[in-house]
């Protein structure tokens, strides 16, 4: 099949001379970046989401007739080596607009390079609230419900436990400080009677679980916040169950229902945890059924979170670049700005005030099934619904 | 009460794991000297290779077995890497086996993907360990306990092989004097086989004893290196009972320090280990190295400044990379302004590495103060360009002049640990000082001013900072502060013997070396326009070293050649393959077996053997891996 393909092109190339080449130039390049080699847990299904989208874009004709090419880069985890792969996306590939980044680091390594070269960049993945608000920058906009959202959503049932003694744990960087005080913020205004008995700061990715689920034991907290994730959670889980820190407290955890972090655990699972993530096995939404058909068709495989938001990714930039008709960056914001689009989600939209999009989340229970972890009673919260106010907004965001 | 008790407890099972990968490494290195960094690749497999066959076997035999199973084909792959690689380069220039071992490493981390997939890997509970014993209400896991228990018997073991068999007795005395056992007639090859695999087979039984509580994922090499490295320099290098209670040492101080202060963990080990060097210069339980008897390999080709031929060449080479804007993009601009600013922290390495025998772990802390420094300049004073590049390197110089004055009271591998541990410290504190540094988000923003903005400008402004420094410190190697530094590296005593204030001699080079690659990290911020805590990261450290070593660490400027390869290679295998750490892995490893004294190295000898059609084979090749030093 690809080998025909070659011999058309060649064909073509033959018959029109310089023409194929021009034809080339046509295709409307988007340049994605993102921590493959760092991260292959997440970022394989995401790869595989977006070459789906890619896929489904060109099938239905392209963007406004062209062809739409994704050439992705790995950055290795490291922002300077994004910012290479950035820089060779804008200067050699000439690419329409930047996508992806996972980590709050790179993606903000990007966004600023993005502002100095005047680029459009989709932020997908880093979660930091920064990447929008406290350096924020005109040229970036954001897929993923950040950091504020996810702690909004959460703080809503959280707050509702009766729990006063509350404890966190959250792996020692950027994204565990910032979810642990957005976190606590909203949860002490809603309920100021609450009490934080006891903080714990295990390095990401190095946590020594034993002394933590003792110290957090020690505390005697009525409920615990997790935000690590990862190798770090297989730990702290194994060895919380095995000490009995998780019995008769209400626990509270970020992102653990995504399949990415809550399938390896296995018939370890802990229950009753109310978690944010992705029940893909219970949504039952027109969008939501195309897209995991289409998903399981091409990959033989069900879709992690990653896959969702690779998918619509590439799904948004094509919606801004096909309506901007341009790939000139100024009119790519205009258009993106204040964009909705449809997503597996359902209906998200790009805020004009901060460019952060209302995709939102699903939020429920961990449960177990055939020695399984799953989601259950899980709700989709619309992000639109847990940001702050736009007068709360202006006020963070540096004007441009 | 019954709390303390129970996370004294559970110190003690973290100190078992630690202990069980450390103890191997420590007998490497003893006998080998190698600094194998692929240490942690072999604790990795041995995890995986355990989670497949704990998941074919079934029952308690079946867990069990597979785990020594696991262990011990993973030290049946380390004679393998043994015979294969490492045997063909004992003799080259110390160091040079670390080369070969990241090589190694950066291959595994892909090739445990390909194999076992990208996901992370929750493997069986032990049979029989499963639950907890209450302890006055108190739970403590059964299999904690099994690792407490573990600890000291292998510990046992250790020493009731090394001091009752006449195995034992050869590595002991080996560990002691190699040239001695090598004179007494010891066939030295299966000795370092041996003592290769029983250590291997350490780590490997290290990480397939994580499965009951860990998951098995791609990174686990690298989560433990370090540390592991560090307990055994914490003990003293070569001995067990030293990395043993290092184990503990370190493991306790993180049970209870986690209590008063939380975020502790990420800083404790490097903190404990620069005090005890501070005070205890060979560790705890460590013997003060025997002073070398013959001078490392240096004797063979004569330093010597170029020849008015190898000026022109060198100049013409310039001039060249001086045209590059006249045919290339913007994109291969800015890869050449990175290159050039990776020769500025390769040379600065270089200068400490080869000409005062000075081998840094953590050079990165001066490249990244350099950075900060900038950051600080641009960012807060809001201070023109040309000035922050001029004062930005300051901070870089004062790190280390602090650092450095500590760091030469040590020689050799203390040396290079004591400054990871400052880089390290360094690092922690742009990390968690969130106010000021950012935090790991950075800052950002720090782009040049308009003339120096375009890319041609930027490389040009690079490309001769780079050169500057480059002449800079060449002329310094020859220059009477340059002969003085060489005779401390060839021999302590008989350099002080003739009046050189040795350790000052060697500070100074410390400092310059640091504020050199301080200039370095300043243009770095300015290229990438954003300054972040990876600046001062181990893995750039560990960068700087392949460079380095690469151009070959005996000649006088080969990190330049050095630099350029590895990073040329590097920025291109990233942006073309996503198997880019297996195929540089690969490459490293090539590099290793056919140039063993380092690109630059291989070609001057190959250049005087052509000089001198002298007799075939220079000693240093024909020399027998017996006489290894």
């Amino acid at each position: 099949m690809r080998a025909r393909n070659y011999f058309v092109g060649a064909a073509f190339a033959l018959l029109a001379g310089g023409m194929a080449h021009s034809a080339l130039a046509q295709d409307i390049k988007i340049g994605e970046i993102n921590s493959y080699s760092l991260l292959p847990a997440f970022t394989e299904p995401y790869r595989k989401g977006w070459q789906l989208a890619v896929e489904e874009i060109n099938a239905a004709g392209g963007i406004n007739g062209k062809k739409l090419v994704v050439i992705s880069k790995d950055d290795g985890g490291k922002p300077a080596d994004a910012q290479t792969a950035a820089n060779e996306l804008v200067s050699s590939e000439g690419v329409a607009m930047l996508a992806g980044t996972f980590l709050s680091n790179i993606g903000l390594a990007v966004s600023d390079f993005a502002n100095q070269k005047k680029v459009f960049f989709l932020a997908a993945e880093p979660l930091t609230d920064a990447i929008t608000w406290s350096k924020g920058n005109k040229y970036t906009f954001r897929l993923r419900p950040s950091n504020y959202m996810q702690a909004a959503m959460l703080v809503e049932a959280a707050s509702k436990l009766p729990a006063k003694r509350w404890a966190t744990i959250a792996p020692n960087y950027e994204y565990g400080q910032s979810a642990v005080a957005v976190f606590k913020k909203l949860m002490s205004e809603k309920r100021p009677d609450i009490q934080w008995v006891d903080e714990q700061w295990p390095p990401q990715g190095k946590i020594d679980a034993g002394p933590v689920v003792q110290a957090v034991a020690a505390a005697n907290p009525e409920a615990i916040l997790n935000v690590t994730f990862g190798a770090d959670l297989v730990k702290l889980v194994r060895e919380g169950n095995t000490r009995g820190l998780f019995k008769g407290r209400e626990v509270v955890s970020f992102l653990t229902g995504e399949p990415e972090y809550l399938d390896p655990l296995k018939d370890e699972t802990p229950e009753g945890w109310i978690v944010t993530g992705y029940p893909w096995y219970s949504i039952k939404t027109p969008e939501h059924d195309a897209f995991l058909k289409a998903y399981q068709a091409k990959y033989n495989d069900y879709p992690r979170l990653g896959s969702i938001v690779g998918y619509q990714t590439i799904k948004s930039a094509a919606a801004i670049l096909a309506k901007a008709g341009s790939t000139d960056p100024e009119k790519l914001i205009a258009a993106a700005e204040g964009l909705s689009m449809p997503s597996p989600f359902g209906e998200i939209t790009f805020r004009k005030i901060d460019h952060q999009s209302t995709l939102g989340a699903y939020v429920g229970k961990t449960a177990l099934k055939d020695g399984k972890g799953v989601m259950v009673d899980s709700s989709y919260k619309k992000g639109a619904d847990y940001l702050p106010s736009d007068a709360e907004v202006a006020k963070l965001r540096p004007k441009d | 009460m019954a709390f303390y008790v129970v996370q004294f407890l559970t110190g003690l099972a973290s100190a078992a794991s630690l202990f069980l990968v450390a103890s191997g490494l420590s007998i490497i290195f003893g006998v080998t000297r190698i600094v194998n960094f692929a240490h942690g690749a072999f604790y990795m497999i041995g995890a995986y290779i355990a989670f497949t066959l704990t998941e074919r076997l079934s029952g308690a035999f079946g867990f069990w077995g597979s785990i020594v199973l696991a262990a011990l084909a993973v030290a049946v792959i380390g004679v393998i890497v043994e015979m294969v690689l490492l045997r063909r380069i004992y003799h080259a220039p110390e160091l040079f086996q670390l080369l070969a071992t990241f090589g190694l490493t950066l291959m595994v981390e892909d090739l445990v993907v390909l194999i076992w997939g990208p996901d992370d890997l929750v493997g069986r509970r032990a049979p029989g360990f499963r639950g907890a014993i209450d302890f006055f209400g108190q739970n403590i896991p059964s299999y904690d306990l099994f690792l407490i228990v573990l600890g000291p018997v292998v510990l046992g073991i250790l020493w009731l092989l090394f001091q009752r068999t006449r195995w034992g007795v050869l590595v002991r005395a080996a560990t002691q004097d190699r040239d001695m056992v090598a004179a007494l007639g010891v066939n030295q090859k299966w000795l370092f086989t041996s003592v290769f695999a029983v250590g291997v087979f350490l780590a490997a039984l290290g990480g397939a004893l994580q499965i009951p509580r860990d998951a098995v994922h791609h990174a686990m090499d690298l989560r433990i290196i370090v540390e592991v490295f560090v307990v055994v320099v914490i003990g003293g290098l070569g001995s067990i009972v030293g990395a043993f209670v290092a184990a503990v040492l370190v493991s306790e101080l993180n049970a209870f320090g986690i209590l008063i202060f939380p975020k502790i963990s990420i800083i404790l080990v490097f903190l404990v280990m620069a005090a005890v060097l501070i005070v205890r210069p060979w560790g705890l339980f460590g013997k003060p190295e025997a002073a070398a008897r013959k001078t490392p390999g240096l004797t063979v080709n004569p330093w010597r400044p170029l020849t008015s031929n190898e000026r022109l060449a060198a100049l013409a080479a310039f001039v060249v990379a001086a045209m590059l804007p006249l045919f290339a993009g913007n994109y291969l601009l800015t890869v050449g302004s990175e290159i050039a600013i990776f020769v500025i922290f390769a040379v600065s390495l270089h200068f400490l590495m080869s000409v005062g025998g000075l081998a840094s772990f953590g050079h990165a802390a001066y490249f990244g103060l350099g950075a900060y420094g900038v950051a600080f300049l641009a960012k807060m004073a809001g201070l023109p360009m040309i000035v922050c590049l001029l004062l930005g390197p300051l901070l870089g110089c004062m790190g280390a002049a602090v650092f450095g004055f500590f760091a030469v009271q040590l020689s050799g591998v203390y040396f290079a640990m004591l400054t990871l541990a400052f880089a390290q410290i360094v690092w922690s504190i742009a990390f968690q000082w969130v106010s000021v540094t950012g935090g790991d988000n950075g800052i950002l923003g720090i782009w040049p001013e308009k003339w120096a903005a375009s890319p041609s400008h930027f490389y040009w402004l690079a490309l001769g900072v780079a050169a500057l420094v480059t002449v800079a410190l060449r002329a310094m190697v020859f220059a009477p502060f340059g002969y003085a530094l060489r005779a401390t590296r060839d021999s302590l005593l008989r350099s002080e013997a003739i009046g050189i204030d040795a350790k000052r001699i060697q500070w100074t080079a410390f400092v310059i070396a640091g504020t050199t690659a301080g200039i370095g990290g300043a243009l770095f911020a300015y290229l990438k326009g954003s300054v972040f805590p990876d600046n001062l990261g181990i893995s750039l450290s560990v960068d700087a070293l392949v460079m380095v070593l690469l151009g070959g660490v005996e000649t006088v400027s080969g990190a330049v050649i050095g630099a350029i390869v590895y990073k040329a290679l590097n920025i291109w295998l990233v942006s073309q393959t996503d198997l880019s750490k297996l195929v540089l892995g690969g490459f490293i490893m090539l590099i290793v077996v056919v140039f063993p004294k380092g690109i630059v190295g291989m070609l001057e000898m190959l250049a005087q053997r052509r000089r001198k059609s002298s007799p075939p084979g220079s000693p240093l090749l024909a020399k027998p891996i017996e006489s290894a030093e």
